[in-house]
Order: C-alpha cells, then structure tokens, then sequence
C-alpha cells in the first residue's frame, strides 16, 4: 500500500514546490495591489519557451540565467505598462488588464510556437534519473522541495531584514499611509513584481523538465492552482502560500494516481477516472475555502466600514 | 413636467424600435436566400451567426459584471451546460448509437423528434425551441446552486470562484462514468443544427441557417434590455453603483443577485445551445476559461454597461477574427504580401494588441455606459437647444 | 416627551462589543411618534455604532431592539463571546433575531449616511425611484415584459413629486454626484422618505455645511417631519441643530450613556459639561 502511494506523495510534493513557486508571485501582488495577476501564470510559460529557444543556441551556463534576466523584465514590464496606468482606476479594470495581458502573451506564444509543442531542453543533473527510497525518479523532483525551501527563507529574510521588504511590508498593509508616510510606492510594486516572476523563472525551469514540452496554454492552469494555493494559504501570506501550494501538490498528485491506488488496494475493481477532476479538485477545494474561511489558512481578517 | 414622468419608452419610440428589428429580421431573412454557402460574401452570414451567438453571451454577462457589479468569470461553464443540454435532447434516435460509439447511450429522446411525430415539421421547430429553453433552465439551475455558496464573497474572490465552477463543470461533463450521458470526452455530434434549418413551403426550400440564431439572439436581448430597464434592472444597478447603500434601501442583496446570477446564466447557457447549433459540434474541451475571457473582452471593447456596446463589441470581436484580419494569417494583407509576418496567429496578436489598447486608453470602449438609442436622444436636445 | 403616543422605537440594553472593545454598552432609548431625538456624544462614544445596530448593520453582542412595538433584534453573547462577553445583563435576552438592513427599511426604518452614498453614476430622479423599489408589488417577469405599467408610472410620478417637495426639481436629471454637498445631503434624505419610512435616521446631517446650510437643514428636518409625519432619530456634532430641533437628547461617553433629557436638561447636566461641551468642540 505504502509502496503504491509513496511515487504520487514524492511527485506532489514536488509538484507543490514548483506551484509554490508561482504561488509567492500571486500571493504578493495580490497583498500590495490587491489584484489577481492573471498574466502571472503566462508569464511562467513565457519563461518556459525562453528556454526552449535560447538553449537552442547557448550553453546552459548562458541561457539559464538570461531566461531568468528576461523573464524579470517581463514581468516588469507588464507592471509598468499594464498595470501602473490603472493605479486609480476601480480594481475590475485592473483584472481586466491582467486577463488581456494573459490573452496577449497566449496568442504571442500561439504565433511563434505556430501552436506546436516545444520539447524543453534537458538540463544536465537535474534531469538524470536517481532511484530515491526504492523508487526511480529524476533528480528534479527530489531536489524542487529543497530548492523551494531555501528560495522561500531567503524571500522571508529579505522581507523582514531589509528596508525594501519593510516598505513592503508597510504598504501591503495599507496603501494610502505608506505613501504619505514617503515609501516609494512604484519602487515597492517593481520589486514585488521582479521577485514574484523571479521565483516564477525559476519555478518554470524546475516544472518543465519534468514535463514533454511547453504549449501556449502551458501556464494557465498551473497559474491557477498557484493562486488556488495563495488563497488556501491566506492571501497576502507568503508561509501560507507555500504549505498551500504544497498540499495542492500532494492531493492532486493523489488524486491522478487514485484508480490505481484503489486498484492496487482492492477497494475498486475498475478504473473510475478520479484523474479527471486532478484540475477541478483544486477548484473544490477553493471553493470550501472561501465559504467557510475566506481568509485561508493564515490570513487575517478584514471588517467592512460603514 | 408631467411629460418627463412617462415611461422612457414612449408608444411612439418603441414603435420605430419594434418595426426596426422587423426590418433587421427580414434582412437576414433575405440574406439567408440570396447568399449560398458557395458565395464569398457567406463570411458575412458566418460572421452573422458566430456574432449572435457571442452577443448574448456578451450581454448576458454584461447584465452580471457591467449592470450588478458582480464580476463572474463562470460564463462558459454555463455555456457548456447549455450546449450540451441542447446537443443531447437532438440527436435524432437513428444517430446515437454512432454518436455514443463507446458508450450505450442513457438518454434516447429528441425534442425536435418526439414533437415531428405528433404535429409534423412544425414540430421540429417546437422541438428545436423547447431544446433551447431546457438548456437555459439547466444553465439557470446551476447557477442557483452554485450562487448559494458563492454569491457572498466580495470581487475578485467571487471572480475566482465562479472560474472555479466553470472548471469543474468541465471536468463533470468529460468524466468518463457519465459517458451514457454526456459521451465523455467525446464530442457530440449529428444534433439539430442551424446548416439543416430549412423552412418548405410548397416547392421552394427557404433556408434558415442564419436567421433562426438571429432571431433567438434578438429575442433574448430583447427581454434582457426589458430586465435592466425595469424596476428590478435598476436595483442591479444600485447594488453595483453602492451596495451598502443600496441594502439601506430595501434592496435584499442575496435576492436580487440571485436574479441577476440566475438570469444572467439562463441566457449564457442559450448562447451554448445557440453555438452548438452553430458550430454542430459540442465538447466540452472548448469550453475553457479563455473563451470567457474573450467573451469578457467583447463586453469590455462594447463598453461594460452597455447592452448595445456589447452586441457591437462582440461583432465587431468575430468580424475582425474570423474575416477582416484573415489576411493578417494568410500571408497578404491590405496589400501587403509578407508571408514571414503575416502567418497562422498574427491576427490573433494584432487582434489582441488592440484589445490592450482598448483596456488601457480607451477604458470605456465604444460605448461607454451609453446606448444607441441615447445617441439619438442627445443629438434630438442639442437641435432643440439649437433651435432655441 | 410625548408618552401619549405609540412608542416608534424602543432599544433595550443594546452592548456592541468588537474582540475586547466594548463600543457600546449597555444603552438603551425610546422614541415615540412624531419625535425628533438626538444621540450626542465626543468622537468615539458609539454613536455611530448604536446606529449601526438599530439599523441592522452590526448584530448587536447583547440586548434587543422593538420597532412599532414589533420586536426586530435580539441577541445574546453566543459561541465565542459567550466567555469573551465583558458587558452587563447577559442572560436577560435569550432570542436570536438578526435582520439585515433590508428587511429594517421594508418594515419602515430608513436612513442616511454619514459620508454619503448616492448611486453615484445615477441621476437624481433615478436614486429617488430606485427607493422605490421595496414598494414594488410586480414580480420578475411582470416587470420585465410590462405588466406592471401602471405602478411604474405611479412610482414615477411619486418620485417626482418628492424631489419636488425637497426643492431638488430644478436638479431632477442631473448626476446624484454632480450636486452641490448641501443638496446631496438633501437628496439622500429624500431617498430615504421614498421608502415611506415611520423612522428616519440621520447619520451626522450636517457634517461638512457652513452656519447658512445647518440653518436651512434644520428649517428642512422641522419640515420633514410634519410634512410626512415621521418620527427622527439622529446623530449630530453641531451643538446648534440639535439643540434647535431636538425633543429629547441621549449623550454617549465611551460607549455608555452618560445622560438623557430635553436640550435644556442637557445643556444643564454637569456630567455632559465634563465629557463633552466643555472639553472638546466639534462644532
């Protein structure tokens, strides 16, 4: 039994890393603007195919840190140009930028791939194949936990020992004061926006090596999940962001491998096809969490004025 | 004084109104005659077609997102419930065992079947119709059960939420266990569909292709205009203007965004059934949060609050997408011949370049909050002023 | 205090308490028909709060609230608070009655804001008519498909009429925010009387008008009253308007009432003096 589970707990976890990953970058917009960057998990794509092109034709050695580079500047430049005109427009509008941003970037990606599949280039190392507690694996997914870990002690440093993470800190709080009280609001949003698509660069380079390629629509739905977790975790909160990210991982990693688990278990006697809902139970799950604890996990509470 | 109180539709106003959407009918009635499918002009009938059906999708969201300030991004959740609500209940008995060719088929009735027996081909046209209203009676159903829940959260998480539902339902339909119903992943085929709808009088065929998605969608903006302009439409309007406000008024919020969520989805799952009749085709992989997106920005192009901005917003969407820019993906366009560019999905990033301008500088769309009947109204105040 | 008319308002040992704050302990009032009562208090003393619970924004922690000798609200520390309670009579209210703001206006409470809300992309007849949507008696699809022709019309001419009656005629089609601040406050309480209201309660009328505008509000709430036989409730700063216009007074200090009596009562109470008059000025 423990033996059927284990490769699905392994690869969640994994998988929860690597959403923990794009999970920071909504968890933090969300808690400085007050926005659901829906581009953020096309940008996470966009980091994807940068790969795919620019190790095509560099060393590794060149191409992983200029994906990273690019990406950054992606993302800062869809703040910049996307988002910054709208700073006092109502927030719809805001989210409407983000949802034509994500359209923009889809059909960038449609036109250049020409709608073809993109095998990802194998990174040396962490794509070889270990065998892990009796299991075969490749690296990556042992290693994408660790890696997620460091990323996130150090994110948590930096927001709590560093004058930009206080006036983060401050203006995720409250906008209006901040400003007044002199932060640099533009300064604050630009460096949340770098780091979110940061760890997103990076993110992608972990997820898809241990996928066949990347396709134009290859980000929305890990986007999703990642916000999914943000949401369960408590929006805003960085810790919580990543255990829910995490626990998304596991249960839809379970969830794929539940016929056979069950099979195996002998509970069942045919395939049922749990796999279809790996995508929609994470939207079950988010949905029991705002009606019963809007705030996830570890978010704090708000109360309307009058 | 007293004359200002009347009803803005004054019997004159709405008389002009009605003997125009005659007008418009019997165009497209005569369009459908004229314009074979051979003809290069038929990108107009297409465009005709896919427009109405993505025009009351637009309105209908709008109704939601630009009248009651309830942003939902379920749209093509319910849209898929309608399609497939439609698609089932048609499929003639003879075609369900190819169309269910893994599955034994649970569901063995045809509206448009049943009603041909009983009353002959008038019956079909009954079929067809009471198909339709099923599917948004379905759609409605749904989002009753799913408002419950969800009608409460603020926003963006309701944003969120309701994308949610629109995944799940998805997942729902593609589950191979509800394969007897829902054909699984599989689509569905053979059902009624618009390329058959073809009126016999005598000796002469009159086709129908065009008009009947025409027409439904005319109808069914019709009641939604009547809807936001009546005593309830201006509640809505209250709720999204201030709800706290509008609370201290007597407005029961949960009600009448009920309504709103309930309405709203009774006519996106119309539009489903109108796209399946459409395309004649229905699977529930196209039915992905990306289309309520674009249905979102056809509403955000027309101008959120306006009806008549979303009709022009989602003609205007399918006219530049499916005709227009075509040449942006065939190598030559406006005269110009650059292969290299203008390949398979140029239109797409032209197309949604302007879209970002739209967003970004033209916050408003087309329309504003404005309706095409105000124009006139304006234009009619400043001659009298001139007047004067 | 007119106690030969019915009792309109009755607010028996109302406590608000937010975590640990008690905002508002143990207060109760009357008010009967046809009066004009203030609530008084410095910054902070729970008057709006007091408000918020009579109008069914915030279910109180404790205590009940009868309206038209109906009782509408009650409560009692439940769940959490029931160890957290920090406030007096627990165990004396032991119904659980919590209406939201909607039902309070459809029995025949109304109110305005203390920093107003108009329907903002709306004009001023249409903020007036849509009040009057809670008399509607047309369901969904009667409204929709024009069967309801008749009521509409009735409900347009009302509307006209009382914009009218406020002096906003001259504004009737212009946007609800495009107003001068002292109409808006105008137009806010003619919104309120379209629900034809027993009750109007006034959240601070006069914060933000210059001496000239207090005065004509005052003229205009005297008027209101008699005009469509409403009893007011109402919370104010300017010592000028409600000692004016006032039948009766209630003072709030850090969320307990202090004292209650007539203007010159109040103006007399040393307590008040202490508390309020002498100390701070708002006004």
């Amino acid at each position: 039994m423990a033996k059927t589970i284990l490769p699905y707990v392994i690869s969640g976890i994994s998988v929860g890393g690597q959403y923990a990953l794009i999970a920071i970058g909504y968890t933090m917009v969300y808690g400085i603007l007050r926005l659901i960057n829906f581009a953020h998990g096309d940008v996470f794509m966009v980091a994807g195919l940068l790969m795919v092109y620019l190790a095509a034709s560099l060393p590794l050695y060149v191409s992983i840190p200029l994906v990273i580079l690019l990406t950054v500047l992606l993302g800062f430049t869809i703040e910049r140009v996307a988002y910054r005109p709208l700073r006092t427009a109502p927030r719809m509008s805001v989210m409407i930028s983000a949802i034509g941003v994500s359209y923009l970037l889809q059909n960038l990606a449609l036109y250049i791939t020409g709608g073809l599949n993109k095998n990802y280039p194998q990174i040396p190392w962490i794509s070889d194949r270990v065998t892990v507690l009796g299991m075969e694996t490749s690296r990556v997914t042992i290693i994408t936990p660790f890696l997620t870990i460091v990323l996130v002690v150090l994110l948590v440093l930096l927001i709590n020992h560093t004058k930009i993470g206080m006036a983060m800190r401050a203006v995720s709080l409250n906008f209006e004061t901040s400003q007044l009280m002199g932060i640099r609001i533009n300064n604050v949003i630009s460096a949340t926006f770098i780091i979110g698509t940061f760890l997103a660069a990076v993110g992608s380079m972990l997820f898809f090596t241990n996928y066949p390629g990347v396709v134009p629509t290859s980000g929305a739905m890990p986007g999703l999940k990642a916000f999914v977790a943000a949401v369960f975790g408590g929006i805003g909160s960085i810790p919580g962001a990543v255990i829910g990210a995490f626990i998304i991982g596991i249960a839809e990693s379970l969830i794929k491998g539940l016929d056979t688990i069950l099979i195996v278990h002998g509970t069942i006697a045919e395939q049922i096809g749990f796999a279809t809902f790996s995508d929609a139970f994470t939207f079950i799950l988010l949905i029991i969490v705002l009606v019963f604890k809007p705030t996830g996990l570890f978010g704090e509470k708000t109360t309307d004025k009058v | 004084m007293k004359k200002q109180n009347e009803l803005p539709n004054s019997k004159q106003s709405s008389w002009v109104s009605f003997l125009l959407v005659l007008a418009f009918l019997a165009l497209v009635f005569y369009l459908d005659q004229i314009i074979k499918p051979t003809n290069k002009m038929y990108m107009l009938m297409t465009v005709l077609q896919k427009g109405s059906v993505y025009a009351l999708a637009a309105v209908s969201m709008n109704l939601l997102n630009g009248y009651t300030g309830l942003f939902s991004l379920g749209h093509a959740g319910f849209m898929l419930i309608g399609a497939y609500t439609y698609a089932i209940f048609t499929i003639p008995s003879s075609a369900r065992d190819t169309v269910y060719q893994y599955f034994d088929a649970a569901i063995r009735f045809s509206f448009p079947e049943a009603f041909s027996n009983v009353m002959g081909p008038a019956g079909t046209a009954l079929g067809v119709l009471v198909a339709v209203i099923l599917a948004g009676l379905l759609a409605a159903f749904f989002a009753y059960l799913i408002g419950l829940p969800v009608l409460r959260l603020k926003s963006d998480y309701l944003a969120i939420a309701t994308l949610g539902f629109a995944e799940i339902i998805r997942a729902v339909f593609q589950w191979q266990k509800l394969g007897p119903i829902t054909n699984g992943s599989n689509l569905l085929k053979s059902f009624a569909r618009t390329s058959k709808f073809k009126l016999e009088v005598g000796d002469t065929k009159l086709v129908l292709s065009t008009f009947v998605p025409v027409l439904i969608a005319t109808v069914s903006i019709i009641i939604i205009v009547k809807l936001v302009n009546s005593t309830y439409g201006r509640a809505f309007k209250a709720i999204r203007d201030d709800e706290v406000a509008a609370e201290a008024m007597g407005i029961n919020l949960a009600r009448h965004k009920m309504i709103s969520f309930t309405v709203s989805s009774f006519f996106a799952g119309v539009s489903g059934a109108m796209m399946a009749m459409v395309l004649s085709i229905a699977q529930a992989s196209n039915f992905k949060s990306a289309m309520t997106y674009e249905i979102l920005l056809m509403v955000v192009l027309g101008g959120i609050g306006s009806t008549s901005g979303s009709v022009i917003g989602s003609f205007l969407f399918v006219a530049a997408s499916e005709w227009w820019l075509r040449g942006l993906d065939s190598g030559t366009f406006l005269g110009i011949n650059a292969p290299g560019v203008f390949r398979n999905g140029f239109r797409l990033v032209v197309f949604s370049i302007i879209i970002m301008i739209v967003v970004l500088f033209f916050r408003k769309g087309i329309m504003g909050e404005r309706e095409i009947s105000d124009l006139f109204r304006s234009r009619k105040k400043k001659a009298k002023g001139a007047a004067q | 205090m007119r106690k030969d008319k019915p009792c309109v308002l009755k607010v028996e040992d109302i406590t608000m308490q937010f975590g640990g704050v008690v905002a508002v302990n143990n207060f109760s009032m009357e008010e009967y028909e046809g009066e004009i009562v203030a609530i008084i208090g410095p910054n902070g003393a729970g008057k709006t709060t007091a408000f918020n619970v009579i109008t069914g924004v915030y279910a109180p922690t404790n205590g009940r609230v009868t309206f038209n000798g109906e009782r509408v609200i009650e409560n009692f520390p439940r769940g959490k608070m029931k160890k957290a309670y920090l406030g007096q009579n627990a165990g004396k209210y032991t119904g659980h009655l919590e209406p939201t703001p909607d039902r309070l206006t459809a029995l025949g409470m109304a109110r305005t804001f203390q920093n107003i809300r108009l329907w903002k992309s709306m004009t001023v007849f249409d903020n007036v008519l849509i009040a009057k949507h809670l008399k509607r008696t047309s369901n969904l699809f009667s409204a929709t498909f024009g069967g309801n022709r008749a009521e509409e019309q009735a409900q347009r001419e009302e509307a006209s009429a009382l914009i009218e009656t406020v002096g906003l005629a001259d504004v009737r089609d212009e946007l609800a925010t495009s107003l001068p601040y002292g109409k808006q406050r105008r137009l806010e309480i003619a919104r309120a009387l379209a629900t034809e209201p027993k009750l109007l309660l006034l959240d601070e009328p006069a914060a933000g008008m210059n001496p000239q505008e207090t005065v004509e509000l005052t003229r205009f709430i005297g008027e209101i009253r008699d005009q469509f036989h409403v009893s007011i409730l109402l919370i104010e700063h300017h010592m000028d308007l409600v000692m004016d216009i006032s039948e009766r007074i209630y003072v709030l200090d850090f969320g307990s009432m202090i004292a209650s009596g007539t203007p010159a009562e109040i103006q007399a109470n040393e307590k008040v003096i202490d508390a309020y008059l002498g100390v701070t000025d708002d006004a």
